[in-house]
């Protein structure tokens, strides 16, 4: 068989570089809806297949047992450049993923937390887990209709945050919106790592 | 071509697999991929037009060749597949070990995260949208 006329090019454009910023928040908070605003493609579902291996603690035969679990991410792509792929994953809501999320945000150039003003308390484990992790972070208030409005130093004492971490409003349907709370977090995590390192060097 | 890493070819299909272990029939219960680690976006390109009659490939690899016609993650492949991460994984290590598709890891520094550079390349591309 001729390959010769099918092959890719040897001196064809280096592949482009793939990055991820993590969209997080509590059960229907807008992750999906927020993707979709500004994806090129329609919010597309991955799934990751985890098989937990226990004992038995009460079973004295000690026989190993075997789950699966599914965890969907839902996530969308923005061609940056022609060397530059952003990838925007939704976070699988459940607490007990943790290990799904670490294997997310391993590179993350940031994240943004979904909150809704009626279940502020949803938000706190991403919160959490971002400051436990370094992850730069903003929150976004998605702005759900009848939701009383709260200023956004409000939510910020609420959500007991850092004084460093922008709190901004949102609509996760709009792309102009989306679009400038993304801009906001890369400002805010080249702020983060300009300081850092300015620390790094102080001591 | 590379013969390294090939696995055998009565590995590819199982006929007694149910749908409920389809992942596992794709894969002929492998569970890792013979080469690479294939993060969620990790780039992904085939390196041929089509497969022609290259034999051991099942129809989910012939599938990935055609879908990375153009470039896409691992994450995409394995949406647009239907086929859980993992799955995809090992599918891709045997395309790359049959030098059938070209991958690029994501770029990061020691500390596991993206340069200096890269952050203001995605601010400019996001001002731009
Ligand atoms: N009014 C209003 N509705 C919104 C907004 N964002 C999302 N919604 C609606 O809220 C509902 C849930 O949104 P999703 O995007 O599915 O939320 P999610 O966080 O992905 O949900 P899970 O993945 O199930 O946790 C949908 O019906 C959306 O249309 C918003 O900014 N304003
Ligand atoms: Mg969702």
């Amino acid at each position: 068989m001729d390959y010769g006329l099918s092959e890719r090019p040897a001196d064809a454009a280096p592949l482009p570089t793939g990055i991820k910023i993590l969209i997080a928040g509590g059960f229907g908070v807008g992750k999906t809806t927020l993707v979709g605003a500004v994806s090129e493609t329609r919010p597309l579902r991955t799934e990751e297949v985890l098989t937990e291996t226990g004992v038995g603690i009460d079973d004295l035969s000690g026989v190993e047992q075997k789950t699966t679990t599914t965890v969907a991410m839902d996530f969308g792509r923005i061609t940056i450049s022609d060397d530059l792929v952003l990838y925007l994953f939704g976070t699988p809501g459940q607490d007990r993923f943790w290990f799904v999320w670490d294997e997310l945000a391993l590179g993350a150039i940031g994240a943004v937390v979904l909150a809704d003003t009626r279940r502020l308390a949803d938000c706190f484990p991403s919160i959490d887990y971002f400051e436990g992790r370094g992850t730069p972070f903003v929150v976004a208030v998605n702005c759900f209709e009848g939701a009383k409005r709260y200023r956004l130093d409000e939510v910020q004492s609420a959500l007991d945050l850092d004084p460093g971490v922008p709190v901004v409003l949102c609509d996760a349907r709009q792309r102009e919106s989306v679009k400038e709370v993304l801009i906001t977090l890369l400002e805010h995590a080249m702020k983060q790592r300009e300081e850092r390192r300015r620390a790094a060097a102080a001591d | 071509m590379t013969g390294q890493g090939e696995p055998a070819e009565d590995e590819w299909v199982d006929d007694h697999a149910g749908p409920v272990v389809r992942p596992y029939a794709v894969t002929g219960g492998r569970a890792r991929p013979v080469t690479g680690t294939f993060d969620l976006i990790s780039l992904v390109i085939s390196t041929r037009v089509d497969v022609g009659s290259e034999s051991g490939l099942g129809p989910e690899h012939v599938a990935i060749v055609g879908l990375c016609q153009r470039i896409q993650s691992v994450a995409e492949v394995a949406a647009h597949l239907d086929l859980p991460v993992g799955t995809v994984r090992v599918l891709l290590g045997d395309l790359v070990a049959r030098s059938l598709v070209q991958v690029r890891e994501p770029r990061a520094t020691p500390a596991g995260l993206p340069d200096d550079s890269v952050f203001e390349a995605v601010l400019n591309g996001l001002r731009a949208l």
